[in-house]
């Protein structure tokens, strides 16, 4: 199927579910709000015409003009051999999505990971720890506002911006 | 040096003390395995046959700290990975060196800004003797980072350092005592 015949069949079946369609685009899209994704989610995985059965990406997007996350999730049909992607977007002050990872296993780490780098929380997960950063990291870094450690473990860590302003630079 | 020679029999050495003792320590530097990140492939390079570090003594890459001379930090220290490469420094029995090689461990290298998780170079986590910058360096540097190291081990000395008496008068510092077997 086309991108603009995969976005008009999740626009009939699920049209208030669905709050932008982006078919006409080099990354043809349909975008969602997190109360919806679980019944999108379900959706795409089970009709037989659709039948997203693979994840290919989990990406997570910091909006912080809009007030907003974003979970990006490419989907590849082995079936059909065709590409969409999902937007679910999300307030960034309760960033609560709900986990697909009992629909495509590889949802695992890559919810691991958005929320290690965004604090995206993802309802559902079994297992929701830190991947990449240690276990006792302060704040998501890949967050527009996040502030960077001064200091980890006794080690300094420094900016370029700490150095512009102190006039004696830390050995 | 005709004055000298076969006067003695065969087998007799003659040397300091500090220099043999320098010079097996220089010629047998045994590096861990150790590659955090795209310097180890510059570093794998450097052992293997084309740059044949074996040439230098130093080509027995051990599997444990507890058998090294010499730890090559290859690649960029994060903050997680800092605390074990402090751990597997203590690990390895002294005399023990370091060399810090390549941009990201002199100095957190392209990562100094805008990283957030890189070290600011290995020197605060573990004493460094010889920085290779380079990114990352190539064989050949490290070679030279290396020759450089046999340098600076040359000039070791099991003593007190020249001139430590009479250094400590004219600064009026306390004199270290010998050390005690």
């Amino acid at each position: 199927m086309t991108p603009n015949d995969i976005a008009k069949r999740i626009q009939d079946q699920l049209g208030s579910a669905i709050t932008e369609v982006v078919a006409d685009d080099k990354h043809p899209r349909v975008h969602t709000t997190a109360e919806n994704w679980r019944k999108v989610a379900e959706f795409i995985f089970n009709d037989s015409d659709l039948a997203f059965d693979w994840l290919g990406c989990l990406s997570g997007v910091d909006y912080v003009a809009d007030n907003q996350l974003c979970g990006v999730y490419d989907l590849y049909s082995t079936k059909h051999g065709h590409w969409f992607a999902v937007k679910v977007y999300v307030d960034r002050d309760k960033p609560n999505i709900p986990s697909v990872m009992d629909l495509w296993p590889a949802a695992d780490w890559h919810e691991r990971e958005a929320f290690d780098m965004y604090g995206i929380i993802f309802d559902g997960h079994t297992d929701l720890r830190r991947i990449l950063c240690p276990e006792d990291w302060v704040g998501y870094p890949l967050r527009k506002d996040y502030q960077f450690p001064r200091e980890y473990h006794g080690i300094p860590g420094t900016t370029e911006l700490d150095w512009q302003q102190q006039s004696v630079y830390p050995a | 040096m005709s004055w000298i020679e076969n006067r003695f029999e065969e087998g007799l050495v003659v040397t300091s003390l500090d220099w043999a003792i320098n010079w097996a320590r220089k010629s047998s530097l045994w590096p861990m395995t150790f590659g955090l990140a795209c310097c180890a492939i510059e570093m794998m390079a450097f052992a293997a046959a084309r740059y044949d570090v074996d040439r230098f003594g130093a080509g027995a890459f051990r599997a444990t700290p507890r058998q090294s001379d010499l730890m090559i930090v290859a690649g960029t220290v994060t903050y997680k990975m800092a605390s074990r490469v402090r751990r597997l420094y203590h690990q390895m029995p002294d005399p023990k060196y370091v060399i810090a090689m390549g941009a990201c461990t002199v100095g957190g290298g392209p990562y100094f800004k805008y990283g957030y998780h890189v070290v600011k170079g290995v020197d605060l986590v573990v004493p460094v003797d010889v920085y290779v910058p380079g990114c990352p360096p190539r064989p050949e540097a490290l070679q030279e980072g290396l020759m450089r190291l046999q340098d600076k081990i040359s000039a070791q000395t099991i003593g007190l350092p020249r001139g430590t008496y009479r250094n400590a008068k004219k600064y009026d510092m306390p004199t270290p005592a010998p050390a005690s077997i």
